[in-house]
């Protein structure tokens, strides 16, 4: 594992119950670079994210973050270590009782001894880098949906993560709102010095803004490369993913009997 | 014939394990259950120093929980106290006794109905609204994004609640009682014009502070904290989708429901057995 490298997956397996998820899934994540992880809904993109956070442990391998594996630290040290790092949930999660301001200053009134004079400053920074120091007295209700995640994008930024993590940022956005969700993930991630991790299955907006691509199928990585790479990839997964063809190595149709056998056709008419 | 009676003999004995197993099965379960919550209480004892550090959480649990179920507390004590000057003269003055309806007004409210229907209706106006509040939280992944902050969803959420909780419920049976006192003595003294002076003195003399006063208050303390315990837990335990949510809204006030009916008759029991 070399100075640069900030997040590594080691063979990492995971299940839930019988259920397996993750099957040796190795992974590296270079500081400063801007990861996406594609694959289907229920690959276990956001079960990476989860191990990363230390949420859940893995059932075999590590979990290594700048040189720390995470599910052996104890509780304080996993808390000190979530400290540098935000996340960003698919729908926001921010807090309904508090408003856009409050819900920004939470981690700085959490963590810090900070006066409100220098915490109201750095709150109207953080809104002012997503575009919204104007919405600061509005309630999460009265945001739309595009500015719930900058709202929830400025508190995961505010007290200067090292690693951001990204669980299906462009999920249910209109074309506007994804770019600028896209564009601030790429420019904040330069220019706070950061790494991003991504998980998504939005083809088109992702590689325009990530530095590597991981795919993930069945819990495994099954192809990985550069977003030029990936596009003109033979790898028949890769090709379905990018071209979002119907059929393909992810059959179109659930695991089934034989059709014929379903409708009893062979029986009825060849007798 | 004798086939068709053994397979008969079979199902029979199939349906009976059957039975016998799903009982168990539910058995398990519900003592699982009681440990997980058992569990879950005593972290948030443990995680409670937090919050006495921020008293602004409890304080601001306490008027959600307390002060917004005052409207509800207050006009039921107040009916309640009605009904029972009303049906307390009835009987009384059939013995001549009728100015001993103060007596039977303090002395229900104040022993059972105060702590008993003040806890029934804190269970379903604060322990509903806070089990809904703690499983919505979840279910729309807010306490994960409070755990991946690095803050703690049970000192930072559920141990503002609990505590505060069990600070209102005592105040809240006591104001139960004092607006059904003043609820029988409307009925009885004003309308139907018992004598004032024996209203009061009979009551006086009657209530006990320490077998009486003092007993109601540690009922309703029980209660306090039995409803906030199924409440927290209930919300934290509530499976993240809208009918989880309203499933656990619903067993909170079903559960503690049923555990304060219970727990009062233990209690009654402890404290009250005619020896004054």
């Amino acid at each position: 594992m070399t100075e640069n490298t900030l997040v590594k997956f080691d063979n990492v397996s995971f299940s839930y119950g019988e259920t397996p998820i993750l099957k040796g899934v190795d992974l590296t994540v270079t500081r400063g670079q801007v990861i996406a992880i594609m694959g289907g809904s229920g690959s276990g993109k956001t079960t990476l994210l989860r191990l990363i956070g230390g949420e859940v442990r893995p059932s075999s391998g590590t979990v290594h973050i700048a040189g720390k594996i995470v599910h052996e630290l104890n509780r304080n040290a996993l808390f000190k270590l979530r400290r540098k790092m935000g996340m960003l949930f698919q729908f926001g999660a921010l807090f309904t009782d508090l408003s856009v301001f409050d819900n920004v200053a939470f981690q700085m009134r959490e963590h810090t001894n900070l006066s409100e004079d220098m915490i109201r400053d750095l709150v109207l920074i953080k809104l002012h880098a997503v575009g919204l120091r104007g919405a600061h007295h509005l309630m999460p209700a009265e945001l739309s949906g595009g500015m719930a995640r900058r709202v929830a994008l400025a508190r995961s930024i505010a007290l200067d993560p090292m690693l951001m993590m990204f669980d299906e940022p462009f999920t249910g956005l209109d074309p506007i709102s994804l770019s600028v969700i896209g564009s601030l993930i790429r420019r904040l991630t330069d220019a706070l010095g950061m790494t991003s991790i991504l998980v998504t299955h939005d083809v088109q907006e992702s590689l325009q803004i990530v530095d590597y691509v991981y795919f993930l199928a069945d819990g495994k990585i099954v192809a990985h490369g550069t977003p030029d790479e990936v596009r003109h990839s033979d790898a028949p997964f890769v090709h379905q993913f990018i071209h979002g063809a119907v059929d393909g190595p992810v059959p179109f149709h659930y695991q089934a009997r034989a059709y014929a056998d379903d409708l009893k056709i062979c029986g009825n008419s060849l007798d | 014939m004798p086939m068709t009676s053994k397979f008969a003999g079979t199902a029979l004995i199939n349906h009976i394990t059957a039975i016998i197993q799903r009982t168990g099965h539910r058995t398990i379960d519900s003592i699982w259950r009681l440990g997980c919550a058992s569990h879950f209480i005593l972290l948030v004892l443990l995680k409670s120093m937090a919050s006495f550090a921020r008293p602004r959480l409890i304080i601001r649990e306490i008027y959600y929980a307390g002060v917004m179920s005052l409207v509800i507390i207050l006009v039921s004590g107040l009916f309640v106290g009605l009904v029972l000057g009303l049906q307390g003269y009835e009987t009384l003055q059939k013995f001549g006794s009728e100015s001993a309806v103060g007596t039977l007004v303090a002395l229900s409210l104040v022993r059972e109905l105060g702590p008993v229907i003040a806890g029934l209706l804190f269970a379903s106006r604060a322990g509903s609204a806070m089990t809904a509040e703690i499983g919505l939280m979840k279910a729309t992944e807010q306490l994960s994004a409070m755990g991946m902050m690095a803050v703690d969803p049970i000192a930072r959420v559920v141990a503002p609640k609990f505590w505060a909780g069990i600070f209102s419920m005592p105040l809240l049976a006591a104001m139960f009682s004092v607006m059904g006192v003043f609820g029988g003595y409307l009925v009885t003294v004003v309308v139907i014009g018992v004598d004032e002076g024996s209203f009061w003195s009979q009551m006086q003399s009657a209530v006990d502070f320490r077998y009486d006063i003092v007993n109601g208050v540690i009922k309703s303390c029980c209660f306090g904290v039995v409803i906030t315990a199924i409440a927290v837990f209930e919300g934290f335990d509530a499976p993240p989708t809208a009918v989880g949510v309203s499933g656990a809204t619903t067993r909170t006030v079903v559960t503690s429901s049923l555990a304060i009916l219970g727990l009062d008759f233990v209690l009654t029991a402890f404290m009250f057995r005619g020896v004054a």
